[in-house]
């Protein structure tokens, strides 16, 4: 592991020219990816990035890591077939809104509901970018876009909604432009051991231009995002003087000091609650009724698949008398011919 | 004990005899007559054996929709299918004679339980009149009416069971009557009942009284009864068991795993008729099989085709409807240019059709259910048994090949049992994985040997040969994405030729029967025995034909050509419309091909296949 920390970000860029559109917010996820991985002291041959097919899905190309591209929305599938069969390798799974919730829907919510340990990356541009322009589960209620010329009349998914209600155990939330911020998410979510997903909101400049930009305007993402941070207040705004408290039932944007509100009255961050009901309301959050959550908004340890499946074997062999081909063809009803 | 006791009126000497046991489902059938099998199978036939089994699976009770069958061939030279017609039938009730009277060879002996036969019951059946026996026309018939259901109430009154457990126990009845028939001891049928039931000894005593009492009731019979004697067969040297063909497949997979000293990896969602490999896998954790029960087809192939990333032995198993899912990625395995065996257990089509019967309904999907030039290896099984060989070799192929390998099996190999003789793992050649270990100047993912075209293998976790594979077009030389024409052409003049190298190493086709024949039956897959049983039969009659049985559809043996060009008259013999048929004519136009097809979710009779082989003889 020595060599692995002395890797820096460049030498998880392949030889491979970058293709994405000048301006795609994919380009700042890579770069976020490949930074991650070097601060998580990751050899390049450990890791194995599996995608299906979309704009995004084209980013092993771009990692000097083992990948594979695979078909439209079975990415989830592969992923999970390679950390099983060799649960040692880090599996990033890379997905579009497309490619994850639309034809790969199904495949998305039993990997999160087995807790397989792969790092999911959701890149959200609520748009099929690839496909040149058509909207997407993601896409907002009235979207219009060529496939929808006057406007969706379907009503979206939300990605940590369908996570959490998948019973996923891990859900973050960041944006392309907010390197830093992405840098510490994917960290978390590498560590995390189970089917961490994390949702990217991410820029199409071509079909779906500047779809998040409220949440990232110089002066005002402060006021409309809110980072949320394991153990600490639930506290935003450009002075920090907004925040988050329970109202019956439901979440209230609060400012301190009204009504003699102090920082006490302020919800503290537990992503580690079990319970899913505050997680998943702070996932549901929505501009401009209130800020949109940003970091890690559910953490919950839970047993994997693959590392369950391994116990199980080694359980089964401990007991079993058939330890070869040869004592399994000859346990039961055998008879000699002589 | 009893057999040397007993004189007996007439003791037929036969080679072979094909008994079928039929009842309710909840009638123990199934159990009976594998019982029954493997007693034969013990004291030396050969045998071959096929479930039937009613589709609902609560059926109502008495009706023809619930009857559960299990025919037994036994002989005493070898057996290639588990017989046309029935020579001695089992009738637990009317419905089961309705079903299976039918089957019956005249001059046969028909069991029933007489007590069973009451008005209700017979109705219910579908019969006209109060009187099945003559409805079913049994003038040539031994009808031996018995009054099971009784006698076992009988033999069992003094044991303090409750009813249901009793009449449980009225198959044993049967058993122990049917072994009496074919001078069967009971010792194979004793063990089973100790161990199955050793924890209660109550149902134990039982299942022993009733079965003894069975054969001694026999003995009341011997006077108006023949019995049969089937001497046992004259079979190779070994050790034996009897296996099916779906637990053949998974172990051919385990052997090829072991061989190969790779990990096995089975991805797979439940169908019938192949179920049972994916069930046989799951409890193989002992060996360290790991088995992913996927959420559908398609992430059952793309989890296997991830764990053949991760280089691992992968599979997935399916049949007809689920292979239909998994076209795309099979065509990712193809461009990857990854192991991978998909096995398909055919049932008959299209769409849900009829799960459970058999039919050879996918040779057309294996070949070509594929977006662009797609080509995959095409293996097929023809026996039970051999289910196990081939399974073994579309290991072998997909791993030394970086290819996907379909194996296709059918509803009537993957349930039909037969003696396998235990092989030992050197009899089968060596498994050796294209590995890359390290980095060589040049190297990249799609460089090639020379020779076979085959691509290295470099696994995640080994240091220094990160790559990226997928499922977009590559550059021949460098392995990046390709979208030239001509590179594009060459890639796929590449992989198929990849393919078609792999006949290099194929067993010739074979010619069984008479070389020097009139006529040549061609077929593949599960349909083996009944045509080998009627080319047989024919040549024996003095009439001249030979018979060519494919295994290896793509690529094929490097004879074949030449085989067919022998022969002025060529069948080829199908459960489907004609779809082998229509690829030889693809692949070797200038030969006529003459066609006998059927598709009635049954294998052939060797009889109607002897039948129709004769009319093309003197045409
Ligand atoms: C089976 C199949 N259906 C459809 C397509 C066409 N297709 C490719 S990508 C895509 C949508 C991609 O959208 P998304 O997953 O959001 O990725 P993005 O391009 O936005 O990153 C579609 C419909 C395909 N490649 N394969
Ligand atoms: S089309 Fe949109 S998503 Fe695709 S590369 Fe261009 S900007 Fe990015
Ligand atoms: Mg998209």
């Amino acid at each position: 592991m020595q060599e692995a920390s002395a890797l820096t970000y460049t030498d998880f860029k392949s030889n491979q020219s970058v293709k994405w559109c000048p301006g795609c917010g994919d380009h700042a996820i890579l770069n976020s990816v490949q930074k991650a991985m070097a601060e998580l002291g990751y050899s390049q041959e450990e890791v194995a990035v599996i995608s299906g097919i979309g704009c995004s899905s084209r980013f092993p190309y771009y990692m000097n890591a083992y990948g594979f591209h695979t078909i439209h929305g079975r990415a989830s599938a592969v992923a999970t077939g390679v950390k099983i069969a060799n649960p040692e390798l880090k599996v990033w799974q890379i997905t579009g809104d497309g490619d994850a919730l639309a034809i790969g829907g199904n495949h998305f919510i039993h990997a999160v509901r087995r807790n397989i340990d792969l790092n999911i990356i959701l890149f959200n541009n609520q748009i099929y970018g690839l496909t040149k322009g058509q909207y997407s589960p993601t896409s907002k209620k009235g979207f219009v876009s060529k496939t929808s010329p006057f406007g969706t009349i379907e009503n979206p998914f939300r990605p940590g909604e369908l996570t959490i209600g998948a019973r996923g155990h891990f859900f973050a939330r960041t944006i392309d432009k907010e390197l830093k911020l992405t840098v510490e998410v994917l960290k978390e979510a590498a560590k995390f051991s189970g089917a961490s997903v994390v949702e990217v909101l991410q820029n199409c400049v071509i079909y779906n231009d500047r779809t998040h930009e409220v949440l990232t305007e110089k002066g005002f993402k402060e006021e409309r995002t809110i980072v949320l941070r394991h153990g600490q207040p639930m506290l935003f705004g450009k002075d920090n003087d907004k925040g988050l408290m329970l109202d019956g039932l439901n979440l209230k944007v609060v400012k301190l000091g009204d009504n003699g509100i102090t920082e006490k009255d302020i919800l503290v961050h537990d992503a580690m609650n079990p319970d899913p009901s505050l997680h998943l309301k702070l996932a549901n959050m929505e501009y401009p009724d209130y800020p949109v959550a940003m970091g890690v908004i559910r953490a919950v340890p839970y047993a994997t698949y693959n590392a369950e499946l391994v116990e199980q074997i080694e359980a089964v062999q401990a007991k079993s008398k058939i330890k070869s081909f040869k004592d399994l063809v000859f346990s039961g009803d055998v008879w000699e011919v002589k | 004990m009893y057999l040397t006791m007993m004189q007996k009126t007439k003791v037929i000497e036969r080679e072979e005899v094909v008994v079928r046991f039929s009842g309710d489902s909840g009638d123990g059938m199934q159990l009976t007559g594998s019982l029954f099998s493997n007693t034969s199978a013990v004291y030396g036939n050969d045998i071959s054996t096929f479930p039937d089994f009613p589709s609902e699976i609560r059926a109502p009770q008495g009706t023809i929709g619930g009857v559960s069958g299990f025919q037994v061939h036994i002989g005493s030279g070898d057996v290639h299918t588990p017989g046309d017609q029935t020579d001695v039938l089992v009738a637990m009730n009317p419905a089961a004679l309705k079903a299976n009277g039918k089957f019956m060879k005249p001059g046969g002996i028909l069991i029933v339980d007489i007590d069973s036969f009451d008005e209700k019951s017979i109705v219910k059946a579908g019969y006209q009149t109060e009187d099945p026996l003559a409805e079913e026309h049994l003038g040539d018939y031994y009808v031996i009416k018995v009054p099971i259901t009784s006698l076992t109430k009988e033999s069992l009154k003094e044991m303090g069971l409750d009813a249901k457990s009793i009449l449980r126990s009225k198959n044993m009845f049967a058993l122990g009557l049917v072994c009496w028939l074919f001078n069967r001891p009971l010792e194979y049928t004793q063990t089973y009942i100790r161990n199955k039931f050793a924890k209660k000894p109550q149902i134990v005593d039982a299942n022993l009284k009733v079965l003894q009492d069975g054969y001694d009731y026999g003995m009341i019979l011997e006077a108006v009864t023949p019995s049969y004697h089937i001497q046992p067969a004259d079979i190779e040297k070994g050790f034996y068991r009897n296996l099916n063909g779906n637990t053949a497949v998974a172990w051919g997979f385990i052997a090829a795993a072991e061989k190969s000293g790779l990990e096995l990896f089975l991805g797979s969602y439940p169908i019938t008729p192949a179920t049972e490999i994916l069930q046989e896998l799951s409890g193989r954790k002992d060996l360290g099989v790991k088995v992913f029960q996927a959420e559908d087809e398609i992430a059952g192939i793309c989890s296997a085709l991830g764990a053949s990333f991760a280089g691992r032995l992968a599979l997935t198993t399916t049949s007809g409807p689920g292979f239909a899912l998994k076209a795309e990625a099979i065509g990712l395995a193809v461009m990857a240019e990854l192991p991978l065996v998909i096995v398909d257990v055919q049932r008959g089509g299209p769409s849900t059709g009829l799960p459970t019967k058999t039919e050879q309904s996918d040779l057309f999907q294996a070949l070509y259910g594929r977006n662009g030039e797609s080509p995959a290896v095409v293996i097929v099984a023809s026996t039970p048994v051999n289910c196990f060989d081939y399974a073994y070799m579309a290991a072998k192929i997909a791993v030394e090949h970086m290819t996907p390998v379909i194996l296709l099996t059918d509803g009537f190999l993957a349930n039909g049992t037969q003696p396998w003789r235990i092989p030992d793992l050197s009899e089968f050649p060596a498994i050796v994985p294209p590995l890359v270990h390290q980095k060589k100047d040049g190297w990249y993912a799609y460089a090639r040997d020379a020779e076979s075209l085959v691509r290295g293998w470099a696994v995640p976790g080994t240091p220094g040969l990160q790559h990226r594979i997928g499922g977009l077009e590559k550059d021949y030389f460098t392995g990046a994405l390709s979208h030239d024409g001509p590179n594009h052409q060459k890639m796929v003049d590449t992989r198929e030729a990849k393919v078609q190298k792999i006949a290099d190493s194929l067993p010739p086709l074979e010619i069984l029967g008479n070389e020097d024949a009139d006529l040549l039956v061609i077929g593949w897959g599960g349909t083996f025995g009944h045509l080998h049983t009627a080319v047989a039969r024919l040549n024996e009659q003095g009439y001249r034909v030979a018979q060519a049985h494919f295994h290896y559809i793509n690529p094929m043996p490097l004879n074949t050509y030449e085989v067919l060009k022998r022969y002025k008259k060529i069948v080829v013999c199908e459960l489907n419309l004609g779809q082998l048929a229509g690829y030889l004519r693809m692949k070797f136009p200038d030969i006529q091909y003459a066609q006998f097809n059927k598709v009635q979710g049954l294998p052939f009779t060797s009889a109607e296949l002897v039948d129709n082989f004769k009319k093309m003889l003197e045409d």
